[in-house]
């Protein structure tokens, strides 16, 4: 098995800086979807993050409005100190080179009336002059080195296994050099063992490109402790709990995060005597619960307090933050 | 096509993938007989529309030559479809009336595809007022029989077989619009053009290089079958006199100046019918045939 990660202390500059992020969707109703709300989020140069949460909790939209594919409501992102908020479209385009996204499907993330070769190539033809021969043996070269040997460059999208176009559209987006690189959940399309092969290949990625800035998005608990330096909990379009991944794995400050933790399923036959489990599903993004937003599924939740104050962002240990009025306590408990 | 998939030139050596497909495709449309009937028979009318003139027997009759002493006469080893009113011989008509056929299936499905696709690629892409105004006007005029509104149009026009083509060209886009429209839709939702555009790719881009070609196969289907329906489309209008005007060799109009000798003169109207009835059928069996080899769900 391959080793966890060491973690990296967080200096250098920010890569990616998300401050005061907003995200609403309006509904053909009238009603507000309030996918992300006051969000931040900072990865240093270097960084892998991991962002999770369950369904619904707004971890795409992040990735997505990071990298500018959707438009925010409010807030600032800045991409290796670049505004991608207030840009023209042409210096947005030139951030496409610098910025990158491997998406969930890939099953429809790649254009079916597209070679593998024309798919890696598309974005070297918009971004660099490259072309011709260098252009094709610098495809070649990154897709080879994925583990796609020549024969299968030529093959459309449906004569290839999720595996493999996974790797074409992990290829499509490193072929570019990128410094950052957003994963929305880029293994849970996919069977138990090829999630393991394209686990390895971005364990790889981690020795191979130590300068490149990630941002996993899973759901998937043991993945993030795989692959990433510090973790950020995401529930209804909010960071509740974010931290080095041992410290937060080990000792969560929010009972979101505990709750999350305990819901992992381990391979044994005992019954875990602290298992937490939440009641209810997550409330819907379009009337999010006044107070704390977890306060309708929260077991320490305090009538008075929870249900009507917004909870401060406490510091439960050095780098760490949680949006909880008992995230003092509750690392103590724990 | 055919001849370059079977033979392996230098060609076949650099693609052999995209060749792999075509032969795919092959095999589907030629597994079906009645996709490769459809095909034959547009052939041969494709042929006729090409070499008509030549094949024709007496090719002056096409054009208004008058001989009342063979008026009417039976299909013969001479005449092989017999004679009309005026003595002209119907199988040459029919011959030389391809072309003006095919020029008014070509023309019309043209015209739609060229009015109805941009308009569709607009009206999916976009959302808004560009967008709703584009789908209420189609939709009213989808709502108008589209005979009716072509026999009005000509009426506003005057008879004739380019003011035909022209009102059947105007009754026809909305269907395109409908169809890349819907097509559109599912599309730019698709996550690749989400990827496309964080790779860099512009609107007119993401259009043009990764959302019509996803379009064209339904597109090529519904052409293939409006072929045949703006073929019969001309010829109801020509039956109706709004049309070609006879003695010009168009087989809607042939039919309507037949039909006045029916039933004991039958040829003078039956073989028109014929080769509209052969026509249409063969278009629309093409289109079926087409349809399977691009239908994603047989992959």
């Amino acid at each position: 098995m391959l080793e966890p990660i060491t973690t990296r202390p967080p200096d250098g500059p920010a890569m990616l800086s998300i401050r005061d992020l907003d995200v609403h969707f309006p509904l053909a109703n009238g009603q507000l979807v309030r996918a992300v709300e006051q969000l931040s989020l900072t990865l240093r140069a270097g960084e892998t993050v991991g962002l999770v949460g369950e369904s619904g909790s707004g971890k795409t939209t992040v990735g997505k409005t990071a990298l500018r594919l959707v438009k925010p409501t409010a807030g600032h992102i800045e991409i290796g100190g670049m505004d991608v908020i207030d840009v023209s479209a042409r210096d947005l385009r030139k951030l496409r080179q610098k910025a990158q996204i491997i998406f969930q499907d890939p099953h429809s993330s790649l254009n079916p009336r597209m070679t593998i070769r024309r798919a890696v190539s598309e974005g070297l033809i918009l971004n660099t002059d490259l072309r011709g021969r260098t252009l094709r043996d610098r495809v070649s070269e990154t897709l080879t080195s994925l583990g796609l040997p020549a024969q299968f460059h030529d093959r459309y999208p449906h004569e290839l296994s999720g595996g493999q176009k996974q790797r074409v559209c992990i290829a499509r987006a490193l072929v570019l050099d990128p410094d950052l690189l957003v994963l929305d959940e880029p293994t849970s399309a996919l069977d138990v063992s090829v999630q393991a092969q394209i686990l390895g290949i971005l364990k790889d990625l981690r020795d191979t490109r130590p300068s490149l800035t990630q941002l996993f998005i899973s759901h998937n608990l043991a993945v993030i402790r795989f692959l990433c330096e510090r973790v950020a909990v995401m529930y209804l379009g909010r960071i509740v709990e974010e931290g080095p991944v041992e410290q937060v794995f080990d000792a969560p400050a929010h009972p979101y995060t505990r709750a999350l933790l305990s819901a992992v399923p381990v391979p044994e036959a005992v019954k875990r005597p602290d298992r937490m489990r939440l009641s209810g599903d997550i409330p819907s993004p379009t009337n999010v619960p006044k107070g704390c937003a977890f306060h309708t599924r929260c077991p320490i939740a305090e009538k008075g307090l929870c249900d009507t104050t917004p909870p401060p962002a406490l510091t439960p240990g050095p780098g760490r933050m949680a949006l909880c009025h008992f995230a003092g306590r509750t690392t103590e408990q724990t | 096509m055919t001849d370059a998939s079977l033979e392996p030139g230098p060609v076949a050596i650099r693609e052999p993938m995209r060749f792999r497909e075509t032969r795919r495709a092959i095999r589907t449309y030629s597994r079906s007989f009645s996709s490769m009937l459809g095909l034959v028979i547009v052939i041969v009318f494709l042929f006729i529309a090409a070499f008509g003139p030549w094949l024709a027997p007496y090719p002056q009759d096409a054009y208004g030559a008058i001989d009342f002493g063979a008026k009417l006469l039976p299909p013969s080893a001479e005449h092989w479809f017999g004679t009309d009113q005026v003595g002209s011989d119907i199988l040459s008509r029919v011959l030389i009336g391809a072309r003006t056929t095919l020029q008014i299936g070509v023309t019309v499905t043209g015209i739609a595809i060229l009015i109805g696709v941009p308009l569709g690629l607009i009206a999916g892409m976009t959302s808004g007022w560009i967008s709703e105004g584009i789908m209420r006007v189609t939709d009213i005029f989808l709502s108008i029989p589209g005979l009716i509104l072509a026999i009005a149009i000509v009426g506003a026009l005057g008879p004739g077989i380019i003011n035909a083509m022209i009102a059947l060209s105007l009754v026809w886009w909305p269907g395109y619009v409908r169809l890349v429209q819907a097509k559109t839709l599912s599309q730019r939702n698709e996550t690749y053009v989400d990827a496309a555009r964080a790779l860099g790719a512009g609107p007119l881009r993401v259009v043009f290089v990764h959302v019509l070609p996803n379009c064209l196969s339904p597109i090529i289907v519904k052409a293939s079958m409006d072929m045949g329906m703006a073929i019969l489309g001309a010829a109801s209008l020509g039956f109706l006199g709004l049309g070609a005007q006879p003695p010009y060799p168009e087989w809607g109009a042939m039919i309507s100046t037949g039909r006045a000798y029916l039933p004991d003169w039958w040829w003078a109207t039956f073989f028109p019918g014929l080769a509209i009835y052969l026509t249409v059928l063969g278009f629309n069996l093409m289109g079926d045939g087409l349809r399977d080899v691009f239908d994603p769900r047989q992959r």
